[in-house]
């Protein structure tokens, strides 16, 4: 435990010390919804999103700082450990190297619900964005949705082998999956076959389930089934093809 | 007593041979070397000891323990220093070296570490902010912060310059009269010649000598040179006369004498009766790299790595 509780405040300290890390996923989603907000026509209801502009936001820029975590900075940490053979090291100490990756994910974890206080919080100071209604659906949202893109950023981890190809995959994953999330076209003006597909993203439903959790409370069991499912198949191929070397 | 015991090591990867039928002993508090050149076997058969590969045959035991079976007990008696591992770029050396001392029972005194290793002042420097020599001196404090009794050492002075090869040869020093058994794996003569109580000499996966550093030398019985320069003319047959002499040759000026048992002495009484004075006078002996050549039969690779 003694060894744990270091490690996780070594990854931290290591966390803000990286300046891209903290930027990506504390600063700029913060920055983003400020400069949407920001935006007079954004703060008036918009027949377009059936709401106000920053409320439709909100939640898309949430689960873009999600992504921003789960897709770059969690392969890149780990495989970068494991390219400057410190797994390996750590596995020829009595604590062994399964350790350091669990206080990544705590370094992670945390990063998530900072970002989401920070972010939730803003909106509803700043524009009067409502606060989820419903603490246990938000909650289920929240836990479902981070887990899940944590377990793709673990599967990206396990089956590339340089940092290079991490930001690579990262790349090619994030941009696209974050046009189903909405970031680019709002999700009401897309063609609904679009839409629909949108939905069966891991993203697009993390979106929907937020966006569901602010409008009724709870999320759609559509968007929590699809969740779970990616985390499922995801966080088991990863926990089977993760390599220490 | 040995604690360290090797029987009949066996490794491939794929159909390749690595390990082949390797067996030794290490005795308590010695440096004992691991010599060969590249690919000869020795990185897989310490990573074997040190239970991060799984041998295909043989047994190994390390103060008692299995590293296989006992892994857990075993990576608290055992520090390694690897190859090719690095720390985060931006941790500390105090950090570092609290982090690993936190992983053990009874750990050493970190700070201690840190300045027995001269990385005192560097205590709050990133790891990417090292010298190559620095981050060598780091990770051997690693290996050492849980006090293991056995310590592993792969090819800690390759890369690093001559000054730093020499600091880090003082330090192995220090680390033996802590009474710490220690196992280097070297491709360098010189190094081994230095540091080595006993040395295997590994090629191609098998032993092919075990012995003190100037037992292996001794083994081989190598013609010696001496070369020289005479400040006044010198009739070569005085020396082709001398029992000990086998050839005379000349360079130019220098005249380079090769021979058998104790040639300096035969050449240099020579030329002292005959009031010849000999200027730039050396004489070559066989070397560790002699003995490798001659027991291997084949010539060892310095331009690698």
């Amino acid at each position: 435990m003694r060894a744990l509780n270091r490690l996780t405040a070594v990854e931290f300290k290591l966390f803000l010390r990286d300046p891209a890390s903290y930027f990506w996923t504390l600063i700029f989603p913060v920055a983003l919804l400020v400069i949407i907000g920001s935006i007079p026509s954004s703060r008036k209801f918009s027949p377009e999103f059936g709401q106000r502009g920053i409320d439709y936001y909100t939640p898309v820029v949430l689960v873009m700082s999600f992504a921003l975590l789960a897709f770059y900075i969690t392969p890149g940490y780990l495989v970068g450990y494991r390219e400057k053979g410190i797994l390996r090291r750590l596995s020829i100490t009595p604590v062994g190297p399964a350790r350091v990756l669990v206080a990544q994910l705590v370094v992670q974890m945390t990063t998530a619900i900072v970002t989401t206080v920070l972010v939730l919080g803003g909106a509803a100071l700043l524009w009067d964005v409502k606060l989820p209604s419903n603490v246990a659906g938000f909650l289920l949202a929240f836990v479902l949705s981070v887990a899940t893109l944590l377990a793709m950023g673990l599967f990206l981890a396990a089956v590339l082998s340089s940092t290079k190809a991490a930001t690579g995959m990262a790349n090619v994953l994030f941009f696209p999956l974050m046009f189903f999330a909405g970031l680019y076209v709002p999700k009401e003006l897309m063609p609904p076959v679009v839409a629909t597909i949108g939905d069966f993203t891991p993203v697009g439903a993390a979106t929907q389930a937020f966006s569901d959790a602010a409008a009724n409370g709870f999320p759609s069991l559509t968007s929590l089934a699809v969740l779970a499912a990616y985390g499922v198949v995801f966080g088991v191929a990863a926990a089977r093809l993760f390599r220490w070397e | 007593m040995s604690v360290i015991v090797v029987s009949d090591l066996r490794k491939q990867y794929d159909q390749k041979v690595v390990v082949d039928g390797l067996s030794f002993a290490v005795e308590e508090g010695e440096i004992f070397g691991i010599l060969g050149p590249n690919g000869a076997g020795k990185t897989t058969t310490v990573e074997c000891i040190a239970g991060l590969r799984k041998p295909d045959g043989g047994s190994i035991s390390v103060h008692g323990l299995d590293p296989q079976r006992d892994a857990k007990k075993l990576h608290h008696i055992l520090g390694m220093q690897l190859q090719q591992s690095e720390m985060p770029d931006k941790l500390k050396v105090a950090e570092a070296l609290e982090l690993y001392a936190s992983f053990y029972e009874n750990p050493a005194d970190w700070r201690e570490l840190m300045a027995d290793v001269g990385l005192k002042d560097k205590a709050d420097s990133a790891y990417n902010k090292l010298s190559g020599g620095q981050k060598q001196r780091l990770s051997i404090a690693l290996a050492l912060v849980g006090s293991p009794k056995v310590a592993i050492l792969d090819e800690l002075t390759t890369g690093l310059d001559p000054a730093a090869r020499r600091d880090t040869w003082e330090l192995i020093e220090h680390v033996r009269d802590r009474g710490i058994t220690v196992l280097l794996v070297t491709h360098f003569m010189e190094e081994a010649e230095r540091l080595c109580d006993r040395l295997a000499l590994i090629d191609g996966g098998k032993i092919v000598a075990l012995d003190t550093p100037a037992g292996l030398v001794s083994q081989v019985d190598t013609e010696q040179k001496v070369r020289f320069r005479p400040a006044s003319a010198l009739d070569d047959t005085l020396l082709t006369a001398l029992p000990e002499v086998s050839s005379v040759e000349r360079h130019g000026q220098q005249v380079v004498v090769t021979g058998t048992g104790n040639l300096v002495h035969a050449v240099t009484s020579v030329l002292a009766q005959h009031q010849i004075v000999a200027m730039d006078l050396r004489a070559e002996q066989a070397s560790l790299d002699d003995a490798f050549i001659a027991l291997t039969g084949r010539r060892f690779d310095h331009s690698a790595q």
